[in-house]
């Protein structure tokens, strides 16, 4: 891995960004024609109580200020003209422009599924091998019930036992936030002792796939020629397992990795709103509950890019670790 | 001597397989059976009210009387979760099978049609599985809340991608068939051959697909309702019960929060192992693929 192909990741890079200006065109068009559809009135929720007692004239008048009556192309066409020049319009709930929002809640959702998927990834890796190395032992059947058990279960749900055990039974973790109430700054310590459990019941919902495509890869690897001719050398297990089964047994699910953004951002919505982290998924859910349409409209445009990107970072992975793929024929 | 030692370890290997697949098997089978009977039969045959207040009896912790225990107005929690699992489970069946309805037409058009509506059909599934499910759920539902029909609708919506796929894909390969080719010669207009001989061989995959989708539709319908964006608040749901119970759970009270989530982890379940036992049957090749 001395020279990487950058030639023809730059070029998958353009392909997949010329594919995803249609994709994300269509996207914020299908937003827009919901909310059309929709049978909420932008001019009774800017009027707010206002609404009950105004007469007929002044609702027509704010209809017309507001434009509400426009087709939907020309509001569609009005958004993405400004949001190409870095407007998103003003959030009705949160009382910022939605770039601001943006801005400065990114950090915290990024840090927050980074940390989560790391540990993920780790213990995923760590679980699925020892599962893997003897398949129908006791560990092995435990692992595998305990990981299809907890993809079953809800994370919001594991979120609040988790919040009940450490925060409350045993009082070692914060129960939410980003910080104590009484802090008046935001610190390091502060902020590695708050994301311990919102990180680590993020990490757990993301384990069980995890750890079950690792078992299923390198047992399958456990099971093929090269192991069978490593074990034949001599070879010490360890060697086997780790330099053998583990590298071939990997790739596959490395190259998955991309496509895992989706349920990280599914997981984050949830676990961000049960311990209040005030990421970008948390404000996602307070803009629906408000019906915020501005700031759902980017965010929904947002998360969209991420899985486009997502996608496009697991092909590149497919391609670089994967000899019998070429990225120029992607 | 040895042959027959491994003779007898390989056989006693494949019996032991396969009597815990079949124990898996009932076991799945006997609980969504269960389930469905709860569902069918508990509101009907027990004239309980699952409003039924009792202050007197407010959180209380699981007994003989309550095995649940109660919650923070002493209603009867075993009762809502009943009530709430057939609430769930109705949403999830619905969806379910609309997905399905939608992603097998959208799906055996693309295939039967070929060329380039196959393509711009891919392409526009493509565009709205770049969409994470949850959020576009989340989006329908503010803009048309509240009721059951806009969650029954969102879960739809996310959900008809993956059978359109697949019904897709099953409908390219059997085209290749040579009964499919009899057909055609034989004068078989478009229509016939997909009604008379696509659409019945791919109904097992799209059946499949539709009883794995049953749990995510209740699972999503619950994040939904937890959010505080999907079933109105006073109809017990297994995702409103949760959401309902944050209270409880904060002041110490498990119980709550527990039950309602063990009665969408068991169907589940239940449901994933019976799925996965019919798949190994209608496909036995692909039975060391993995069940998610």
């Amino acid at each position: 891995m001395s020279s990487l192909p950058w030639g023809a990741m730059a070029r998958l890079a353009g392909r997949r960004a010329l594919f995803a200006v249609p994709v994300l065109l269509v996207v914020t068009f299908g937003v827009f024609a919901i909310a059309a559809a929709s049978p909420f009135d932008p001019v009774k929720a800017y009027a707010g109580t206002a609404a009950l007692g105004a007469d007929q004239e002044t609702l027509d008048r704010l209809r017309a200020n507001l434009g509400v009556d426009r087709p939907v192309v020309a509001h569609w066409w009005d958004w993405l003209t400004a949001a190409v020049t870095g407007d998103l319009g003003e959030s009705s709930v949160l009382r910022q422009p939605v770039a601001q929002v943006i801005g400065e809640r990114l950090v915290w959702s990024t840090l927050l599924c980074a940390v989560a998927f790391a540990v993920a990834v780790v213990t995923g890796t760590l679980l699925g091998v020892l599962a893997a190395r003897r398949p129908g032992s006791w560990l092995d059947r435990t692992v595998t019930s305990l990981a299809y058990t907890l993809e079953a279960a809800p994370v919001f749900w594991i979120a609040l036992l988790a919040i009940w055990l450490f925060a409350l039974q045993w009082g070692v973790l914060p129960a939410g936030g980003l910080t104590d109430t009484a802090s008046e700054q935001v610190t390091a310590g502060q902020v590695a002792s708050h994301i311990v459990l919102p990180a680590g019941v993020l990490a757990v919902s993301q384990l069980p796939w995890f750890t079950l495509y690792v078992r299923q890869g390198v047992g399958d690897a456990l099971a093929e020629d090269p192991v069978r001719g490593a074990r034949a050398r001599g070879l010490s297990e360890r060697t086997v397992l780790l330099g053998h089964a583990l590298r071939s047994g990997l790739l596959p699910v490395l190259t998955l990795i991309g496509s895992r953004v989706p349920e990280l951002i599914t997981g984050a919505l949830l676990v961000e709103s049960v311990f209040s982290w005030p990421g970008i998924a948390a404000a996602t859910v307070e803009a629906a509950t408000a019906v915020d349409f501005p700031l759902l409209a980017a965010l929904t445009v947002l998360a969209t890019a991420a899985v486009l990107v997502g996608n496009l970072l697991a092909d590149l992975l497919y391609g670089l670790f994967d000899p019998r793929v070429k990225l120029n024929d992607m | 001597m040895a042959e027959a030692a491994i003779e007898r370890t390989w056989r006693s290997h494949g019996t032991r397989r396969r009597s815990t697949r079949t124990l898996r098997v009932r076991t799945s089978g006997a609980l969504v059976a269960l389930t469905v009977l709860a569902v069918l039969l508990v509101p009907p045959i027990v004239q309980l009210d699952q409003q039924a207040v009792d202050l007197a009896a407010k959180l209380q912790p699981p007994s003989w009387e309550h095995p649940f225990g109660t919650d923070d107005v002493g209603r009867d929690l075993l009762l809502r979760c009943v009530y709430g699992l057939r609430v769930s489970l109705l949403v999830g069946v619905a969806a379910a099978l609309t997905a399905t309805i939608v992603g097998t037409a959208v799906g055996a058009l693309a295939g039967a049609l070929g060329g380039w509506a196959d393509r711009a059909v891919m392409r526009l599934v493509d565009t709205f599985s770049s969409v994470p499910h949850l959020l576009l759920g989340i989006f329908v539902v503010a803009m048309f809340r509240p009721g059951v029909w806009p969650v029954v609708v969102s879960v739809a919506l996310t959900h008809w991608l993956s059978t359109a796929r697949i019904v897709r894909a099953e409908v390219l390969s059997l085209r290749a068939r040579p009964y499919i080719d009899a057909a055609v010669s034989g004068g078989a207009s478009r229509w016939r051959v997909t009604v008379r001989h696509l659409l019945p061989a791919v109904a097992p995959q799209a059946a499949l697909a539709a009883v794995l989708m049953v749990p995510h539709a209740m699972w999503h319908e619950s994040a939904l309702s937890f959010l505080g964006l999907g079933l109105p608040a006073h109809t017990a749901s297994l995702g409103t019960l949760i959401q309902s119970a944050r209270g409880s759970l904060l002041a110490g009270q498990w119980w709550p929060t527990l039950f309602p989530g063990l009665f969408i982890i068991i169907p589940t379940l239940a449901l994933a192992g019976l799925a996965g036992a019919w798949r190994e049957r209608i496909n036995p090749r692909r039975r060391s693929e993995l069940m998610l």
